[in-house]
């Protein structure tokens, strides 16, 4: 009815936005759909069990991913049992503690800042730093103390988040009962925010996953089974390609593809089940 | 009476300690960007004092591993802001036009459906996206132009376009949503269609919000190493469309593993971090002061 009334140019104006404002929709669903179904087209059917469970060997000939595998999981367990409690620890100096607001607003500067930085530049300092400097050399946890630079903004902001959204009463009543400030933390604030730090953990496994660059120079591209245990060739001293690094030394370096669209359709259905759990935990936390 | 109970003094103690502890941790991301900052400034001078800054910056040959090397960073510089600008030019109309359907036009369960889509674009690895480019987009380009290599600058703004996408889509769908409604009710009820509405009344209300976004895209694609250098070639030429060229990033990651530890060559790869560094650091206090001028509003 309202559109019979409208001027020609203002038909036309609504016609072409209205279309417009679809197509750019729809176009954005249909990369990721393309994206997703060609990598699964092209690499799940050279995930195999041979491939997930060997490792690469030139005698043998024989190309396996067992060692990426495990060197990602390596890499997401240390990075996170560093990187979990000081970024857990400074949201709530800068939600419970911190008064002074030139100095709240000087680390928020910092951590916005660290969150802009290109994983190349925490790469190059990380090579400089961990590897020539404290001399640990191109290895596993060079690639980890990196990754603990990069992810606590992560970490920071979603436990703040969650920090936010425990009552003030709350703290008021722990207070009240004389219990001090880290007691009062300890048991009444950390324990209602678990939600948000587990969201943190989530996205930051995320980021550790999907990561490349960073770890290109730092944990550097060992191919080898690493024994995380050993005492001679641990992974203190060992370097080892991740999922990622391995994705592109395949892809770049040797023209396996096949191999190289395996890694990548792992990768996917990790990251589609990082999204859907941080969307699900993110969803308990706003019902509460 | 008059002197504490020696487990109220532990206590008390406790308390102190763990507010030092504390302090730390909320001081460690100030550190960690002051020590990144001395460190790469540190490590990235020596080499631009020695090739003189001018040069180095504005010499339009790299050729490291020559016998008479030279380190002129003009074409990666060039090729950096290019390649940034033109994932922006496409990029951002895209992601724009897809925000303001999604904050406005869609039912709540499309919303639903087309923000999974994005938050999951956001999240696929860098290296997938190179993949894919290195083996759809490159040899397609080289069939449809009729090159002898598809791998280009242009494949390179095709990857970084798709890769800022879900940045441009959310911030600006945030930026929309908070748009008063009472402006949009205004506008209806003097006539305007919906459509009219949103382009002229919600879009201006937003563009702060859309400007950061647009930001944020700048930085994201100036930053992108891994999955650039499976698509762009990686020779150091002065940038052109269908040519063969290297980034800021890629210019790091393709000498990196080669150069000699303590050359000229690797000091001077260090002094790409650091104008790399220069470049987000101003893009960093751009976006501050954009985000800093939305909240004062």
């Amino acid at each position: 009815m309202e559109m019979k009334t409208l001027s020609g140019p203002r038909k036309a104006y609504d016609l072409v936005f209205r279309f417009l404002l679809y197509f750019c929709a729809i176009l954005t669903c249909a990369l990721l759909v393309f994206i997703i179904g060609y990598i699964f087209i092209n690499g799940l059917p050279h995930v195999t069990w041979d491939l997930l469970s060997s490792q690469t060997s030139y005698i043998r000939d024989t190309i396996g991913i067992l060692p990426n595998i495990l060197n990602t999981i390596y890499l997401i367990l240390v990075t996170l049992i560093i990187t979990l409690p000081l970024g857990v620890g400074a949201a709530v100096y800068l939600t419970e503690y911190a008064t002074n607001r030139k100095v709240l607003s000087v680390i928020e500067f910092a951590t916005e800042t660290l969150t802009g930085i290109p994983s190349i530049i925490f790469g190059l300092v990380g090579m400089l730093f961990f590897c020539n400097f404290i001399n640990l050399g191109r290895s596993l946890l060079a690639g980890c103390l990196t990754l603990v630079i990069m992810t606590i903004p992560t970490i920071i902001r979603t436990t703040q988040e969650s920090l936010k959204t425990v009552p003030q009463s709350y703290r008021e009543a722990a207070l009240g009962l004389g219990a001090g400030k880290w007691h009062m933390i300890r048991t009444v604030v950390l324990p209602s925010s678990v939600d948000g730090i587990v969201t943190g953990c989530i996205l930051a496994v995320g980021r550790i996953v999907g990561e490349s660059a960073a770890l290109l120079f730092t944990a550097g591209m060992g191919m080898g089974l690493n024994n995380f245990f050993s005492s001679a060739d641990n992974f203190i001293h060992s370097s080892g390609a991740s999922l990622t690094v391995a994705l592109y030394v395949y892809a770049r370096e040797r023209a396996e593809f096949d191999v190289a669209f395996a890694i990548a359709a792992i990768l996917m259905i990790i990251t589609l089940i990082i999204n859907l759990s941080a969307k699900l935990v993110g969803r308990k936390l706003k019902k509460k | 009476m008059s002197e504490p109970k020696p487990q109220k003094r532990q206590f008390r103690a406790m308390e102190e300690v763990m507010k030092i502890l504390f302090l730390v941790c909320g001081m460690i991301s100030v550190g960690f960007v002051l020590f990144i900052s001395i460190y790469l400034i540190i490590s990235g001078l020596p080499a631009i004092m020695t090739i003189g800054p001018i040069e180095f910056l504005f010499g339009t040959t790299w050729a490291s591993t020559a016998s008479e090397p030279q380190f002129g960073i003009l074409p990666f510089i060039l090729t950096s802001i290019y390649g940034t600008a033109g994932a922006i030019i496409i990029g951002v109309p895209v992601g724009f036009l897809a925000a303001v359907f999604l904050a406005k036009v869609a039912p709540p369960k499309v919303a639903a459906v087309i923000r999974t889509a994005v938050d999951l674009l956001a999240g696929i690895p860098s290296v997938v996206y190179g993949l894919i480019g290195m083996m759809v987009l490159v040899p397609a380009v080289r069939e449809l132009f009729g090159l002898p290599d598809g791998a280009s600058l242009f494949c390179a703004i095709i990857v970084l376009a798709i890769m800022i996408l879900p940045t441009i889509v959310s911030v600006s769908e945030t930026a929309l949503k908070a748009v008063p409604p009472e402006y949009e009710e205004a506008s209806l009820a003097l006539g305007a269609t919906e459509i009219e509405t949103y382009m002229r009344v919600s879009v201006p209300a937003a563009k702060s919000g859309i400007a950061s976004a647009v930001v944020m895209g700048i930085g994201r694609a100036i930053g992108e190493a891994m999955a650039i250098i499976m698509v762009a070639g990686n020779v150091a030429n002065m940038p052109s469309l269908f040519s063969s060229v290297r980034f800021l990033t890629t210019a790091i990651t393709s000498e990196m593993s080669y150069a000699a530890v303590g050359s000229l060559q690797q000091q001077a790869l260090f002094s790409i971090g650091l104008v790399l560094f220069l470049f987000i650091m101003i893009i960093n206090v751009l976006l501050n002061t954009l985000l800093k001028g939305n909240r004062e509003k």
